[in-house]
């Protein structure tokens, strides 16, 4: 196996957006997710310019707008349920492209669409500029719980081995001809999926030994002083 | 003031199953040794290696005898952050063991537990990482680096806790021969004791001048490492095997 190199969702890169510290870039995109969703739908106008802001954050990171687009796919089935809405709202119907839809139903997905985008896009800049423990540092200086941090740590850092470990009985089980195209092989894919649970399992178990043998005793220590 | 850094004396163990791993097993290792802990897989290597640092005992649920010490000190539960301190395991899979993410919170961790702080802890972190020629990694996540770049590191954060005996499980596993001429550089350089579990037998003789043989659960040789591995029919009797085209009798012994 090679050593995994960067996360998905991080862009390299040295610019403002980048340097500022993590907290508040956390607080920042929880100020303007609250913001964007309590904006009523039919204010188009300040949708308008909530993009330009992200527009403009991005510009200055320098990440790619097509690096954010393709990971914003991520919305697509948010996207099919928003679609959905204008047939099956009630109220009064109006005619669009020679469909009778529903008014309401109309302005919900257009909310509901605008709201999501932003969020997403919003969050994938937050994502693209910081590095998952840079997050983590902003989250321990905003005070949330340590245990809550501490999970999100062992998230962060076993995700590329599971999804290795993932990959590699993937390569393995096609190496013998296997594919997945019919419902009748799902039950191979359950298995694999619970061999990957127990070996995650276990592999937690040996991280936990291991953290025991250096003296681990149910409370990370504070290391303070990072230069 | 002689007491061996590790002393075991008939440490027996059944796991909660029932399943007995040790029968009474007696090994003693010196201040300074490098010694080599042979046997084949289901011999109770790990067993062993899990006791010396009393995450497995008696006490933790099985059942088992006799008694485990580290230079002098008894391994009890009451004991336990000490005994940990003095000895100090590497584990077979990095992953395992490097679970922060950077490296020189992981090499901190160890220290940080026994309350150190501030400088010295910053001083330990890099000698740690120096003796292992990691240093400048210290900034890096652990999963960026190379496997072997990994097993170096997941030695150096045993080492910054200033450990009286390092204990490694299978050093040189999947290590590239670089990686692991690499590696055994930087063991032979430690002013350290050492105990090596290895299958790897050629490793076992460039490091370690003795070997001790575990195998049922039982020592059953324990002397020079060139004389053990030279011993065909206790190799034979034990599944240890010597990889093909090698003879200990061929190797000119380092200086």
């Amino acid at each position: 196996m090679g050593a995994g190199h960067g996360h998905k969702l991080h862009y390299h890169g040295h610019s403002v957006v980048h340097r500022a510290p993590a907290h508040l870039k956390i607080l920042v995109l929880l100020g303007f997710t609250v913001l964007v969703v309590a904006t009523p739908g039919e204010w188009y106008a300040a949708f308008g310019a909530y993009l330009l802001v992200i527009a403009v954050v991005v510009g200055v990171s320098r990440v790619p707008a097509t690096y954010l687009l393709k990971r914003s796919l991520i919305e697509v089935p948010f996207l099919a349920f928003a679609l959905l809405l204008p047939f099956v709202a009630h109220g009064p119907r109006t005619d669009v492209l020679g469909l009778s839809v529903s008014e309401s139903g109309l302005l919900a997905a257009w909310a509901l669409l605008a709201k999501g985008t932003l969020g997403v896009l919003a969050s994938l800049t937050l994502a693209a500029t910081t590095e998952p423990h840079e997050l983590l540092h902003g989250l321990e200086r905003l005070r949330l719980p340590s245990q809550l941090v501490q999970i999100m740590a062992f998230m962060v850092r076993y995700l590329d081995v599971v999804t290795g470990e993932m990959q590699r009985m993937k390569v393995a089980r096609e190496s013998r001809g296997f594919s997945a195209r019919d419902p009748r092989q799902w039950p191979v894919l359950a298995r694999s999926a619970g061999a990957l649970f127990i070996r995650s399992y276990e592999r937690g178990e040996r991280v936990h030994l291991a953290m025991l043998s250096r003296g681990y005793t149910g409370r990370m220590p504070r290391i303070e002083g990072r230069p | 003031m002689n007491a061996p850094v590790l002393d075991v004396r008939g440490l027996a163990y059944a796991y909660p199953d029932g399943h007995q791993a040790l029968f009474g097993v007696d090994l003693h290792v010196h201040r300074g040794e490098r010694v080599a802990l042979l046997g084949p897989n289901g011999a109770g290597k790990t067993t062993l290696v899990l006791h010396l640092n009393g995450i497995l005992s008696a006490d933790s649920g099985g059942h088992g005898a006799g008694a485990v010490s580290v230079s002098g000190l008894p391994v009890e539960k009451a004991n336990l952050a000490e005994i940990r301190r003095r000895v100090g395991v590497v584990f077979q899979d990095p992953d395992d063991q490097l679970f922060m993410g950077t490296v020189r919170a992981d090499v901190a961790f160890g220290p940080a537990n026994l309350g150190i702080r501030g400088a010295e802890l910053d001083r330990r972190v890099m000698h740690a990482l120096d003796q292992v020629g990691m240093a400048e990694f210290v900034d890096r996540p652990p999963h960026h680096l190379s496997f072997g770049q990994r097993r170096r590191v997941a030695v150096a954060t045993v080492l910054a806790m200033e450990p009286e005996i390092l204990v490694l499980d299978e050093p040189s596993s999947n290590l590239d021969p670089a990686s692991r001429r690499e590696l055994a550089d930087i063991l032979r350089s430690l002013d350290v004791t050492l105990l090596m579990v290895t299958h790897d037998l050629p490793y076992a003789l460039e490091l370690c001048p003795r070997s001790v043989v575990l195998s049922g659960g039982a020592v059953v040789a324990d002397g020079s490492t060139y004389d053990v591995l030279a011993d065909e029919p206790l190799m034979r009797a034990h599944r240890l095997e010597l990889p093909f085209g090698f003879d200990p009798r061929n190797v000119t012994p380092r200086p």
